[in-house]
């Protein structure tokens, strides 16, 4: 059974972005369908057990779950339709969206389209890489911070960014060891103050060291870790086995553009903002004049870069569509000022470059 | 400075005394004061707006945070509010040093406790007695925990290690 | 692996418990949690054989996105564990290779 559906403003994806553009637009006074295929919204918030960074515009110092309750609340209050176990399957050529709700397929024609489709996990592959209890640091994070499930208690972590450092701090905090960290790189790659906290708490970091093999018969039973040159490849004899049980994989992102590339949107490729991606403009139009871009699928950031460019571009999109009022264009300037400072200092530059690169390669089209 | 920091997840305690906001010895030794351990541009400002004291200095988001310490009351909101968890404090007596850091593991240390006082890598340098377990709807379930260690440790206990029998099968 | 009695950030709500069949065995699970994660906590790891090596497999992205996870649930295969959450009654198998339809047309 099809069914038809129509709305203003579809934004698909419930997480920060998908949030924030739903919430700006309505708050303009756009009728909003939210889709999300999971069966709650919030998308990755909800397993952010720790404090934020940011300002206070950001909720700086809060919780990032008590973050994701508070934006479901104001959605909620601002009439924001949202439909869960929704899943945009695909585009049809009407500009419509196939959407498979349950065991039904409906389509639903909106003017304008925001897509927060977010990113997946990245693996690397080794020996033993497909032995239950090697996983993406993510998936450890959602079972332990969601479903107070540990997935393992001797744990490997790959990976030096803030994904890794932080899901080391949170499972340790859920009674697990994290018996070293192995970072491939010379340096740790995550903030400096997040290595703070599992160095405290006595973790090993390996730099210049990665995973060989993982040993087991059923599950992970042992790691073998091993140093590399400047070539990243492994030097003979440095090898080390670890009793551990688990191994996760914090190695990176990519934007989910399925959707995207569907629609059309022209893509373009920033490798430090995860890959693939659609170009948009700074009020994060894609390439498609009806469909706008945000959060970890215009590039993976944080949350709270993923939340703001969800603002702006409910915003622009309200703003499209004939809703705006006298404080619109103040908002959206704050709105790219903030976004702006957020990219800021010694980690932000890099990605503030490749933003910068990708609304120039927009304004090419 | 940097590189070693950045390979290693924490900074030498030489640098650190040579850090921009690393107290003076006379405040001190005058009561407990915030010891800002934020080395990098991050774009993150709770701190600055945490302090009642207007003692912290911080313009935009990036910049890393500048305390004035004649001003800092040593009530330790910051330390709690901070989501880098990079903010001490830090108080010398004529023997003893007072250090407060964030604390937030289960289970809890209980004042008078005797616990392993370690340093920022981690390792057990002294032992230390628990003066205080400080919690508040505020603070958002981040203790801070306050460590009385000998004074020759002031400069690098940040924390103590977990205690045991925390998390057992149910 | 592990039931944790304290969380010193997350107040986790208990749910009740209900009774699943896994593998033809009887066990009592948190109602509303994903099977993945209540069969992790009952210490079952292995979800499903590969096709070919019959290879044993486990949970790996947790958001529903890699379909490693898969089992037979309530004779449908390749049931994502990680995103679709137990309810009493529900028989769960370890799924060996891609798979049989077996119930699955009815639901079409």
């Amino acid at each position: 059974m099809i069914s038809m559906k129509q709305c203003e403003l579809l934004v698909v994806g419930a997480g920060p972005a998908g949030l924030g553009a739903a919430i700006e637009a309505a708050r303009l006074g756009v009728s909003v369908l939210l889709i999300d295929e999971n069966d709650t919204a919030g998308g990755q918030l909800f397993k952010q057990i720790h404090k934020f960074f940011g300002s206070k515009e950001h909720y700086a110092g809060t919780r990032g779950f008590q973050i994701g309750q508070a934006l479901l609340r104001e959605a909620s209050a601002l009439g924001v339709e949202v439909m869960l176990n929704a899943r945009a399957v695909g585009l049809l050529d009407d500009g419509s969206v196939a959407v498979q709700y349950g065991k039904d397929l409906i389509q639903i024609q909106a003017s304008k389209l925001i897509l927060a489709t977010g990113a997946k996990e990245n693996a690397i592959t080794f020996p033993g890489w497909t032995l239950p209890g090697v996983m993406t640091a993510g998936a450890a994070q959602t079972f332990s911070n969601v479903y107070d499930t540990l997935v393992g208690k001797n744990i490997l972590m790959v990976g030096s960014g803030n994904v890794g450092l932080i899901v080391s701090y949170q499972l340790m905090q859920a009674g697990a060891h994290i018996k070293g960290l192995v970072e491939v790189l010379p340096a740790i790659s995550g903030y400096g103050v997040h290595a703070g906290k599992i160095k405290r708490a006595g973790v090993p970091i390996w730099t210049k060291h990665t995973v060989l093999e993982a040993k087991g018969k059923r599950r992970v039973e042992e790691v073998v870790i091993g140093e590399v040159d400047d070539q990243r490849k492994p030097v003979y004899g440095t090898q080390k086995t670890l009793e551990v049980d688990t191994i996760l994989l914090a190695v990176g992102l990519t934007p989910r553009v399925e959707l995207a590339s569907m629609a059309g949107c022209r893509l373009g490729v920033e490798r430090i903002l995860g890959g693939h991606l659609p170009v948009h403009n700074q009020e994060m139009l894609s390439t498609k004049d009806s469909v706008y871009v945000c959060g970890d699928l215009a590039g993976v950031e944080e949350a709270n870069t993923a939340l703001d460019e969800g603002r702006l571009a409910g915003t622009a999109a309200a703003e499209a569509l004939g809703y705006s009022d006298a404080k619109t264009a103040d908002k959206k300037r704050c709105l790219v000022e903030g976004l702006h400072d957020l990219r800021m200092g010694t980690f932000g530059e890099k990605r503030l470059d490749c933003k910068s690169r990708v609304i120039e390669k927009w304004s090419c089209v | 400075m940097k590189d070693n920091w950045l390979k290693q997840g924490y900074i030498d305690v030489d640098d650190w005394r040579k850090d921009m906001n690393y107290p003076s010895e006379a405040r001190r030794k005058q009561k407990a004061v915030a010891a800002i351990e934020c080395f990098q541009e991050i774009p993150c400002n709770p701190c600055r707006d945490a302090c009642p004291a207007g003692a912290i200095v911080l313009h935009g988001l990036v910049e890393r945070p500048k305390l004035m310490e004649d001003l800092c009351t040593g009530c330790g909101l910051c330390v709690a509010v901070c989501p880098g968890q990079a903010i001490f404090l830090v108080e010398e007596r004529e023997r003893h040093a007072r250090i407060t850091f964030p604390y937030e593991y289960v289970p809890l240390p209980t004042q008078d406790m005797m616990v392993e006082a370690v340093n920022r890598a981690g390792e057990t340098v002294c032992q230390g007695r628990v003066l205080r377990v400080a919690e508040s709807k505020t603070m958002n379930k981040t203790r801070l925990v306050t460590l009385e260690v000998p004074l020759r440790w002031a400069d690098e206990v940040r924390s103590m290690k977990r205690l045991e029998g925390d998390h057992e099968n149910g | 692996m592990g039931n944790k009695k304290e969380h010193p950030i997350v107040d986790f709500v208990e749910t009740e418990l209900v009774q699943v069949t896994v593998d033809g065995k009887p066990l009592w699970v948190s109602e509303g949690k994903p099977i993945a994660a209540a069969l992790l906590q009952a210490g079952i790891d292995v979800f499903r054989f590969t096709e070919k090596r019959k290879a044993p497999r486990s949970l790996f992205c947790g958001i529903g996105q890699c379909n490693d996870c898969v089992m037979v649930v309530d004779g449908i295969p390749n049931v994502r564990t990680c995103v679709t959450r137990v309810q009493a009654g529900m028989v769960i198998e370890t799924q060996m290779g891609l798979g049989k339809l077996g119930d699955i047309n009815e639901t079409m």
